[in-house]
């Protein structure tokens, strides 16, 4: 074995000097904060790549109105702590629809999240946008860049990627034509808990079990967050000892029951676990290249 | 066969916070694999993450649902479909691209670069290899060593991966035979130590079967070497190499945060650094010492190669994006002539003279590729005279930089030595290459300092220094209208000089013709020559048809800022052919001139000019009194 850097400085590293590159080259960069855990490690990078500077960008939360509370207490604390100035997207369009992932299912995931993505980057005019995505997540997040290259429509060519060499990044563009940028795409999910373990990054409380009010429909365990959970007649929330291993919309997003409520425990179940990370995330589910497609259309 | 999906260690379950600490330390491997589809390379990627147990049950179910729908097993399960990605691709049973996997053993964890077999190999395959520390090299085993594995040994090669593994597979299809492993071995060997390759490894496998993958083979008793996940968990990476050379970081960017902070961040890439370490800033070559290496988690003792840093510096020096600090008694070499390897990966072919951005560690510089020494034809490594490069080629051509920039051979380090081609138009990525050495040292060519500088040129007229240049179709009246700028200059009491066809194509550039090269030669050395008459404070007005963006591009490039002005003469083509003042369009159009702008080549309208004159409503006195009025009122009040 070499004495050299271990595989989490590497990628540490790595992250750090993308962060830095898209700084030095973009006009207007934005981190678009989600308040998931791979955001959390990636705000975090970015607070250890400028410092003693606050990072200098805003930090952006495409919200749906449907996240769970306690994800928009952290997101506030969170914004806070790093200094950094936080903006909040709402779709005026589906707040007006009163869009919601009751009545609109993939409705509601592409006006809040595809379409307001688009509309707060125009808004504000960013022409880099830093996302979580890693690429083990999904098959074809494998082959997108680190700097990925998006129209003015903020459409995605697969067939027509920037080669990216050694740690070249090229952060050109013409007027109108924006980035996404993915400093951890080389993060795996083992690579991430091992990460907040090793730096205590905080987290949403949720990813760790405790007892929380749900019902089970369609196979997904789901946590009645707030009064504006539909119940079906007869529908009566069970306390469960449950925990998230993804964060979305609350009335979207399945839990697992567990008894995890240390980072150890967590990352214990995670490794004994036999199912997949995005298995609890119900947009997958659609078709073999949903995401793919999803992608092409804006949609991280 | 759920019986082969994720089985986690044994230690997981017994004592986690073991497990995580043994796993917080391994190390990590990033290498590519080399091969057609035929080869099985997305088997054995497959079946790395498979024996790796990196497939879950759901995506087990779904692999095995995939494999009988649209597989190429049978009722076995195509572990292809692992990892072709794209819904294209998956139609086509071929991948098409770079994609990136990961997987991790008790010792490492592993980044594969899996690369496609068909079109658009070079530029793929030199992508994900750039940078991977090791390359699998598949070989078919009832195949051989065919043309493709020579090439993708001499690309592993070129891009200067120094750990080859022979990856002999299919050994089930030929009777896991010794002789035929062996064979094959040494044609490599022979091969391999003809280009450069020293060592490698070679190793017999089956990618379907899992022979020698994870678990020594049991139907080759005769092989005792490591299968290829042992190889791939001990090899050594020279990562340690990049330590013991001397330090050398590129500044990304300058932390500012407050006026008593001044920090200099960047990826170290070579050396150690350590506070009190004497520097050198690059090109300037002012010297320092470092203060301090400044991290969120407290200030650190030393820093590595591989790291990413912030540095403070003793003294207030001049240090910005695209300097490097290095070790003080020894500095990298500065220079601006130098002999490449370019690999083309653009659908747009090189043209030699033109002027592109090029990427170095942190720097980007306009740069201009010379007509190829040679290109290298990647199966037979056979030297071939071209004029320039296409899609998928490598070759071997002078680069100039318009000014010195830090950099290293690629052979000491990728880092400082490896460099990206960007087009100034489409923003394309269009080459990468690597500097082999310098032609001359701009650091011992020293500009004589005139007394008498530009400034002084200028002050002494009175006048600002500008270049007009004039762009449109034959006949747009170019020549006209600039011919009454420079007369109403004259008459302001203004010193100018009007370059065009008629005083440079007899004389200066009467060498050159009407293809494409040479319209871009034409437009450089006119370029050049102005830029010159600037320096002498003149004011010169250019009227050339200059056709393409990226020269008039190139030619703003070579201009101080704000003292180049683009004056569209925008003549419709029918408006200009309907006057064809000199019957230049008729001749062409009777084919008899070749390369005619508007009618045999292509001419590329200003996007973004200055001025625009519409001469189908302007008259050419108007717009020469226009074009003097837009000028001096942005004029500086030197004028």
């Amino acid at each position: 074995m070499t004495s050299g850097l271990t595989h989490l400085q590497r990628l540490e590293a790595e992250s750090i000097h993308i962060l830095r590159e898209v700084v030095a080259e973009a006009e207007k960069p934005v981190m678009l904060y989600s308040v998931g855990k791979d955001s959390a490690v990636m705000l975090h990078l970015a607070k250890k790549a400028f410092y003693p500077a606050p990072p200098p960008f805003p930090l952006l939360h495409v919200d749906t109105t449907w996240k769970f509370r306690a994800m928009y207490d952290l997101r506030d604390k969170a914004a806070r702590e790093a200094g950094m100035e936080l903006l909040i997207h709402h779709n005026p369009e589906a707040m007006a629809r009163g869009i919601n992932p009751f009545d609109h299912g993939g409705l509601h995931t592409d006006m809040w999240k595809t379409e307001g993505l688009k509309q707060a980057l125009d808004k504000f005019g960013f022409d880099a946008a830093f996302g979580g995505a890693r690429r083990d997540e999904e098959k074809s997040r494998a082959k997108e860049r680190i700097f990925s290259f998006r129209t003015a429509n903020h459409h995605w060519d697969p067939k027509n990627q920037r080669p990216e060499l050694w740690n070249l990044y090229n952060a050109r563009k013409a007027r109108g034509e924006s980035i996404r940028v993915f400093p951890i795409s080389n993060w795996t999910e083992l690579d991430i808990w091992q990460y907040i373990l090793a730096e205590k990054i905080e987290i949403v409380p949720l990813y760790f079990a405790a007892k929380r009010p749900t019902v089970i429909r369609d196979g997904l365990t789901l946590m009645v967050d707030d009064e504006r959970f539909r119940l079906n007649p007869g529908e009566v929330p069970v306390e469960r000892s449950i925990r998230f291993r993804t964060l979305g919309c609350y009335p979207l997003t399945g839990a697992v029951e567990s008894e995890a409520d240390t980072l150890e425990a967590v990352i214990q179940e995670m490794l004994l676990t036999t199912t997949s990370e995005r298995q609890g995330r119900a947009i997958d589910h659609d078709q073999a290249a949903s995401m793919e497609k999803k992608k092409q259309e804006g949609y991280f | 066969m759920n019986d082969s999906s994720y089985r986690p260690d044994a230690l997981i379950a017994s004592d986690i916070s073991a497990y995580l600490a043994q796993h917080q330390n391994k190390s990590l491997l990033r290498f590519i694999t080399c091969g057609s589809v035929d080869d099985g390379k997305s088997t054995l990627i497959g079946r790395l993450l498979y024996d790796s147990k990196q497939i879950f049950e759901d995506q087990l179910a779904a692999l095995e649902s995939d494999s009988a729908r649209v597989g190429t097993q049978g009722a076995n399960i195509d572990f292809a479909l692992l990892v072709d990605g794209l819904a294209a691709e998956r139609e086509q049973g071929i991948t098409i691209d770079v994609a990136y996997r990961f997987f991790a053993t008790e010792k490492r964890k592993f980044i594969v670069a899996d690369t496609p077999g068909h079109e658009q190999y070079t530029r793929n395959m030199v992508t994900g290899a750039s940078t991977a520390d090791l390359a699998v090299i598949l070989i078919d085993a009832r195949k051989g060593v065919l043309t493709q594995t020579r090439r993708h040994s001499y690309l592993a090669y070129l891009i200067g991966i120094r750990h080859i593994v022979l990856a002999v597979n299919k050994m089930d299809l030929v009777g896991y035979d010794q002789s035929r492993f062996e064979q094959i071995v040494e044609d490599y060997r022979e091969f391999a130590n003809g280009i450069g390759i020293e060592t490698f490894t070679a190793i017999p496998i089956s990618g379907l079967a899992g022979d020698n993958i994870a678990t020594p083979s049991t139907h080759m008793d005769w092989y005792a070497g490591p299968t290829l996940i042992d190889h791939l968990e001990t090899v050594e990476v020279d990562t340690d190499a990049a330590k013991a050379r001397p330090f050398r970081m590129a500044v990304q960017w300058v932390n500012r945060p407050n006026l008593d902070f001044r920090g200099f961040a960047g990826l170290i890439a070579g050396g150690t650094v350590k506070p009190g370490d004497p520097v050198r800033i690059l090109p300037s070559g002012k010297t320092t010492t470092v203060a301090r290496i400044v991290t969120l988690d407290g200030d650190l003792d030393e820093a590595v190669a591989g790291q990413s840093v912030t540095l403070t510096l003793a003294d207030e020096v001049d240090c910005s994006r695209g300097d490097v600090i290095a070790a003080a008694d020894s500095p990298p070499q500065v220079a601006d002539q130098f002999q490449a390897t370019i690999v083309w990966m653009d659908e747009e072919e090189l043209l030699p003279g033109r002027a592109y951005w090029l990427k170095l560690g942190t720097r980007t510089v306009s740069a201009t590729v010379q007509q190829p020494r040679h290109a290298i034809c990647v199966n037979t490594m056979a030297e071939l005279s071209v004029k320039t490069l296409g899609l998928n080629d490598i070759g071997v051509a002078e680069v100039y930089t318009d000014r010195g920039i830090v950099f290293e051979p690629y052979a000491e380090s990728h880092d400082l030595g490896g460099f990206i081609l960007i087009d100034k138009i489409s923003n394309a990525t269009v080459a990468a290459g690597m500097l082999n050495f310098s032609l001359r040292r701009a650091q011992n060519v020293h500009w004589q300092a005139a007394e008498i500088n530009r400034e002084a040129h200028a002050r002494q007229k009175s006048q600002s220094p500008r270049l007009l240049w004039f762009t449109g179709f034959s006949g747009s009246g170019k020549s006209t209208i600039a011919n009454l700028v420079e007369k109403r200059l004259h008459a302001l009491g203004k010193h100018s000089f009007l370059l065009d066809g008629d005083n440079v194509r007899h004389g200066l550039n009467k060498d050159l013709g009407f293809t494409d090269a040479d319209r871009i030669e034409n437009i450089r050395r006119v370029g050049e020559v102005a830029r010159l008459m600037t320096d002498a404070g003149l004011i010169v007005l250019t009227a050339f048809i200059s056709p393409f963006r990226a020269e008039r591009e190139m030619v703003r490039q070579m201009m101080p800022e704000g003292e180049f002005f683009e004056i569209f003469i925008d003549t419709p083509l029918e408006e200009a052919e309907r006057r064809d003042v000199k019957g230049l369009y008729k001749k062409a159009r009777a084919g008899e001139i070749a390369n005619f702008t508007g009618i045999t080549s292509p001419y590329e309208a200003p996007l973004n000019p200055e001025i625009r004159i519409d001469t189908t409503r302007t008259s050419p006195e108007a717009a020469a009194e226009l074009i003097v009025e837009q000028i001096m009122g942005v004029w500086s009040p030197v004028l």
